[in-house]
């Protein structure tokens, strides 16, 4: 008993690292450019499917790959934000663009059902095989490669943010974009390059996914309901928050399995839906809900 | 050409007391079971439509989660005939009782959901949304993920099978936008509206925000269920997946955005020239994705190119140009009048 209940925490934790990244990007997206991208799910089931080519096709590693499959995520999303994105304006631009996400999120799942079919694959690879021994119990090598590269990534993001020129016209944007144009800043491309940057991390989320889990096109929805959970239950658009909630969503997940696992995903939603009560907020949000 | 408000208006009566005809009169005209029952889901997704637009599309909180409502009045349905053994047309006599069944869901959700702005809003009845279907898939009640089967009525004559589903669907459509028309004239709509416009500002008029917003989500979300039990019964079977299909949120929202969100007539036109276009073409392409792609593609452009509707576009372009032909008029007038028609008088303003 003991030992199933840290091998759950411990699952739970490192699970909820790869998360916090998929979430890091939608909560990004959303402090700066006030879109709620419901196409990230989507987004992390392509990358999977991209790292899932380059390892069947061309026999690459699949950390090798990651090499390509981040920069191609990128231009992606910069492609996403010039063509469906930027052109929306006006009072009620967070619905359309969201509605437009959802657009580009079906249109996506059809090509991949097009190109892949609805069959279950999953990245087969040397690290899912592999195992460590900890604790009294194995843990599979992918859980402490993917928590690696997710914390790797989020902190690489913090540095972007807090410590170039670039991060602070992204926070002067997110504080206010009239006043970010007047000092000169483009904030177009801060907007466009942000996108680039929530999607590009999918790349990552989606290799360490598809590793763990097998997939189809269909996986996006339970992809984005978590990960909407998970930026609602933090507080939309805190970067720190989304960690501490994905880690704590993921290990509740994880416990709550051992006992009932047909209702463990509800877990996600039921916090959700209690924080909401006594938060409208969420846990990190900005005390003063945003205005429309 | 131009008429008087009051023969615009006979007119406008006209031509939707001729639709109605032209709707009843469908199954006759038409009595292939593949056309009728074409006209069954259209109608569904009219009434449904029109329902989400009552909410939605007058307050500004869109709901991309109207199929928790859509679904809960489908499985009452299958549970209270299955539990009380009826048959045939007596179970038409459930569709208020599961309309009822979603509007009790509806407090909660929204006594939730509408504390919070409206990014947000979306964001939570989406997950709203994933509870109902997780929650279908695993409770007793629901059979779980292999659903449940309706007693469908097997002694009815096929070749009018979907008939009576087709006047029930009809009544339900016809009485949802007829709501809508009087909701929009009323003070509570004006209300509504109100509060899409500026919410903050409202509440300062003295406009409940909260009372005014729940209700027409409860109201929303009664419609809503009926039409789901109404649905359920004529598919004959309740599976999760189906019952709570996020595509049937996506089609609600871009049935309202093609005609017009808050329009009575846009919610109407987009059920009526997008649902059965879908149905048609999984006829032809049954492999699910074209039509996928297409249903996406259609959505950005809408979204891109109309993004207050098909409607409210064309009325614009209807009164500019009706402005241009008076204004042409005026001028053909007045130039006789001032006795003066030399060439410099038509480029007057």
């Amino acid at each position: 008993m003991g030992t199933e209940v840290t091998h759950a925490i411990a699952d739970g934790i490192l699970g909820g690292g790869v998360y916090a990244l998929m979430a890091a990007g939608l909560t990004l997206i959303f402090g700066v450019l006030d879109i709620i991208n419901v196409a990230q799910g989507i987004m992390v089931v392509l990358g999977a499917y991209l790292s899932y080519v380059l390892s069947v096709h061309l026999h690459l590693n699949v950390l090798t790959g990651l090499l390509i499959t981040v920069p191609v995520m990128f231009v992606i999303g910069v492609a996403i934000h010039w063509l469906f994105i930027r052109p929306l304006r006006g009072s009620e631009r967070t619905s359309m663009t969201l509605l437009a996400c959802f657009a580009v999120a079906l249109i996506t799942e059809g090509i991949l059902y097009w190109r892949f079919g609805s069959n279950y694959v999953s990245l087969h690879n040397s690290y899912s095989e592999s195992s460590v021994h900890v604790l009294g119990f194995y843990l599979a090598d992918i859980y402490l490669i993917g928590f690696g590269l997710a914390v790797a990534a989020i902190a690489a993001l913090y540095l972007i943010l807090y410590r170039t020129t670039f991060g602070r016209a992204v926070r002067a944007t997110m504080q206010n974009q009239t006043a970010a144009r007047l000092v000169g800043i483009d904030v177009t491309r801060v907007a466009a390059v942000t996108f680039g940057i929530g999607t590009a991390v999918t790349a990552v989320g989606g290799m360490v996914f598809g590793s763990i889990n097998s997939f189809t096109p269909n996986s996006g929805y339970d992809l984005i309901s978590r990960l909407l959970a998970i930026v609602i239950l933090a507080g939309m658009g805190s970067i720190g928050g989304a960690l501490v909630a994905a880690v704590l969503m993921t290990t509740a997940e994880a416990l709550v399995d051992i006992w009932q696992p047909d209702w463990a995903v509800a877990v996600f939603y039921l916090a959700m839906v209690i924080i909401l009560t006594v938060r409208p907020g969420g846990l990190f949000g900005r005390r003063a809900v945003r205005a429309q | 050409m131009l008429a008087s408000p009051g023969a615009a208006r006979s007119l406008r009566i006209a031509g939707v007391a001729a639709l109605i005809a032209l709707a009843a009169l469908f199954p006759i005209l038409f009595p292939n079971p593949t056309a009728t029952n074409f006209g069954v889901v259209t109608l569904i997704f009219v009434a449904v439509t029109s329902a989400w637009n009552i909410f939605s599309g007058y307050s500004g909180y869109l709901s991309l989660g109207h199929a928790v409502f859509y679904g809960t009045g489908a499985y009452f349905l299958v549970v209270a005939a299955r539990d009380w053994h009826l048959t045939g047309s007596a179970i038409f006599w459930l569709l208020p009782l599961g309309g009822l069944a979603a509007a009790l869901i509806a407090v909660p959700v929204g006594l939730i959901a509408l504390r919070v702005r409206r990014h947000t809003f979306v964001v939570i009845t989406i997950a709203f949304f994933f509870i109902a279907q997780l929650s279908a898939g695993n409770l007793s009640v629901t059979g779980g993920s292999s659903g449940l089967l309706v007693p469908v009525p097997n002694n009815w004559d096929p070749a009018t099978y979907n008939n009576p589903f087709y006047y029930v669907g009809l009544i339900i459509a016809v009485a949802t936008v007829a709501l809508a028309v009087a909701i929009r004239r009323s003070r509570y709509g004006l209300q509504l509206r109100a509060i899409r416009d500026d919410e903050d500002r409202a509440a300062g008029l003295g406009v409940r925000a909260m009372p005014v917003k729940l209700s027409a989500l409860v109201l929303s979300a009664f419609i809503t269920g009926m039409a789901g039990a109404l649905w359920v019964y004529f598919i004959g079977q309740a599976v999760p997946q189906f019952v709570f299909d996020p595509l049937f949120d996506l089609a609600v929202v871009l049935m309202g955005f093609f005609g017009g969100l808050g329009t009575v007539a846009g919610p109407v036109l987009g059920a009526l020239v997008l649902e059965p276009s879908q149905l048609w073409l999984n006829l032809q392409e049954s492999n699910g994705y074209t039509s996928e792609i297409l249903f996406g593609a259609l959505f950005l452009v809408v979204i891109l190119f109309l993004p207050r509707g098909v409607l409210p576009t064309a009325a614009e372009y209807i009164t500019a140009g009706r402005a241009r032909l008076l204004r042409r008029r005026e001028q053909q007038q007045g130039a006789p009048g001032a006795q003066a028609p030399t060439p410099a008088a038509g480029s007057a303003p």
